[in-house]
């Protein structure tokens, strides 16, 4: 082996094809997962345009056109879980942003590099919880007999709110806990951006006589916005779909909280269990298409104007 | 350098906002913990408190009275857990070093066929219909381990790692007549543990915590989840009462239903909670998001 190595120009041609086959095998078993679990369920888009019936199956299922399609966006439901999926998303973007930042910021200046790693230690915790324990803490706080948020409004002397009858109050509900778990994860991406950012920059800056405030603004921030415009990228691939862990369960599947609280993903799962297969996937295909769209249309935009910036 | 001993009011700001977050973050956990603790008649007559006003350990007695539905949600979840984390770690640390090396010939279209999936998916139903009609994967321990074991989110991250080793060290492994196999397992996948530790460790934590497959695939009771199991109990009252049935109620005690919840919380949650400050350590070191740019 190592002769054949050595006798460079004969044999190399041969030695990369083998090399080549080896990394051929290394990559297989990941091409056949993706294949399987990730290509297939493509093909599986067809069920949009049919009127699907499981006793015939996907191919035999007769095709019925765009019928799955103005059925959904026809309805009352559409106007509602697509409103409520795109005003979440953004919401969320732009609170994500604003928060992740932030808290970075306030990692980055803090000197105690003891007490940096305590605190961001805490406020990762809740990404490693499941939605369903986040749905336990939540209830904690907003049980209608026993929860803190109607003993503080007891002992002011107001009456208790039925939480889960009310949708006005789940739209602050759900952003307060999105940010709350997933501010501290969010945080560390914009962190470990500004630890690889060259110190001296603040210096020269200081040297300028750039104050505390001017040298966040004028060059710590500058210099997260490549990062920033890559969440923003993809965050924006997702306009139309949402986290369905938290959409359903927080708000625990109450159908009162619908009007607030529905989002696509949600809809599209309640259609699933009742069967309504091709309705659900006509909506899936929507999100799918409508998310490739955005994301490579947002790349474009970023790369004329930024090249640098772009995420491919 | 820019430091002196006293510390600067701005800092003790820094330090009064981190610690109102640490309340935040804590409290409610602590909560879980305490009403798990609290005596039911205690429950709903004081509401939920930080501190137990009656102590008592009835819903943890109640939760083991009858651990068979405990202890099936437990091993299914350790079994898919462990078997899913390894061979996720396994099959993306192999498949992102050719993607890694400049040379690999057909680099550009499987970079290219991982990219995509991420921009564009089937969707929910298509994959249901491939798992039950077709897979027959539904009501085994295959469902919550094959689909979703790679990702192309973790590949780019690994390769980008991978990337960062100087390429001298490859060369060097290669003119020893190392072979492409062994300079990924015995070179480059050690040399690359802290982004392959965290990787599979949020891999980990995501299957633990995995309540939707369930919902989805499973409906034998042995192989539910341990999360699904949990969000049963939370959400439903007849599958509480059914457990209550089960297991044997003690000498005309109440049925602690409150409290049962949150201890079945803790026994859920309680795992990732102990082994979690042990991988910290490497998030902000493994987790630099290279571009997708090759």
């Amino acid at each position: 082996m190592k002769a054949r190595v050595k006798q460079k120009g004969t044999a190399s041609g041969r030695v990369a094809r083998r090399e080549n086959f080896h990394l051929n095998l290394m990559v297989l078993p990941g091409i056949l997962l993706f294949l399987v679990f990730n290509y297939l369920p493509m093909a599986g888009i067809v069920i949009a345009f049919k009127d699907y019936n499981p006793n015939l199956g996907i191919l035999d299922s007769p095709w019925c056109g765009l019928k799955n399609f103005t059925f959904f966006f026809t309805s009352q439901d559409a106007a509602r879980v697509i409103g409520n999926t795109v005003l979440y998303s953004i919401t969320f973007l732009i609170v994500d942003l604003i928060a992740g930042v932030g808290l970075a910021l306030m990692f980055y200046n803090l000197r105690s590099r003891k007490a940096l790693k305590f605190y961001n230690t805490v406020v990762i915790l809740p990404r490693f919880m499941s939605a369903v324990i986040v749905a336990f803490i939540v209830f904690i706080i907003l049980n209608p007999s026993y929860g803190i948020a109607n003993q503080v409004i007891k002992a002011l002397g107001g009456s208790g709110i039925q939480w889960y009858m009310k949708p006005g109050y789940w739209p602050v509900i759900l952003t307060i806990t999105h940010v709350w778990q997933t501010v501290g994860m969010n945080s560390i991406i914009y962190y470990a951006s500004l630890m690889g950012m060259d110190e001296s920059l603040l210096e020269a800056a200081a040297l300028d006589g750039a104050n505390k405030r001017q040298q966040t603004w004028y060059v710590v921030i500058p210099h997260l916005i490549p990062v920033m415009v890559i969440t923003t990228i993809l965050a924006l691939g997702h306009l139309f779909s949402g986290d369905f862990g938290l959409f359903y369960q927080v708000p625990k599947d109450v159908g009162l909280l619908y009007t607030t609280t529905d989002i696509i993903n949600t809809y599209t799962f309640r259609a699933l269990q009742n069967g309504a297969l091709e309705k659900s996937t006509a909506v899936g295909l929507f999100q799918s298409v409508t998310g490739l769209l955005l994301v490579t249309g947002t790349n474009a935009l970023v790369r004329k104007i930024s090249p640098d910036n772009s995420l491919f | 350098m820019r430091k002196k001993k006293k510390i600067p009011t701005g800092q003790i700001v820094l330090h009064i906002l981190f610690l109102l977050m640490v309340v935040m973050y804590i409290v409610p956990f602590l909560m879980v913990l305490s009403i798990s603790f609290t005596d039911e008649v205690s429950l709903v007559r004081d509401g939920y408190h930080l501190i137990p006003r009656e102590f008592s350990l009835s819903a943890y007695k109640m939760v083991f009275s009858d651990p068979t539905q405990i202890f099936h949600s437990y091993r299914t979840t350790i079994i898919f857990t462990a078997v899913s984390t390894f061979l996720a770690v396994v099959v993306m640390g192999v498949m992102a070093y050719p993607l890694s090396r400049p040379n690999y010939r057909f680099n550009r279209p499987v970079s290219f066929f991982v990219l995509f999936t991420m921009l564009f998916s089937g969707g929910m139903v298509p994959s249901y219909l491939l798992i039950v009609k077709y897979l027959h994967l539904n009501n085994t321990m295959w469902v919550y381990i094959l689909p979703g074991l790679v990702s192309a989110y973790n590949l780019i991250i690994i390769r980008t790692n991978y990337k960062s080793l100087p390429v001298e060290l490859i060369e060097a492994a290669k003119i020893d007549g190392a072979g492409e196999l062994y300079i990924c397992f015995r070179i480059v996948m050690p040399l690359c543990k802290p982004v392959l530790a965290s990787i599979g460790f949020l891999f980990l934590v995501n299957k633990w915590n995995d309540w939707n497959t369930a919902l989805l695939y499973i409906t034998k009771p042995e192989l539910y989840s341990l999360q699904y199991l949990l969000q049963k109990i939370l959400k439903e009252a007849e599958y509480l009462k059914q457990l209550a049935e089960t297991g044997q109620l003690m000498g005309g005690e109440v049925f602690p239903s409150e409290s049962f919840r949150y201890a079945m919380a803790m026994v859920a949650a309680g795992p990732v909670l102990c082994i979690f400050p042990f991988f910290q350590k490497y998030f902000s070191k493994g987790m630099t998001l290279g571009g997708v740019k090759g």
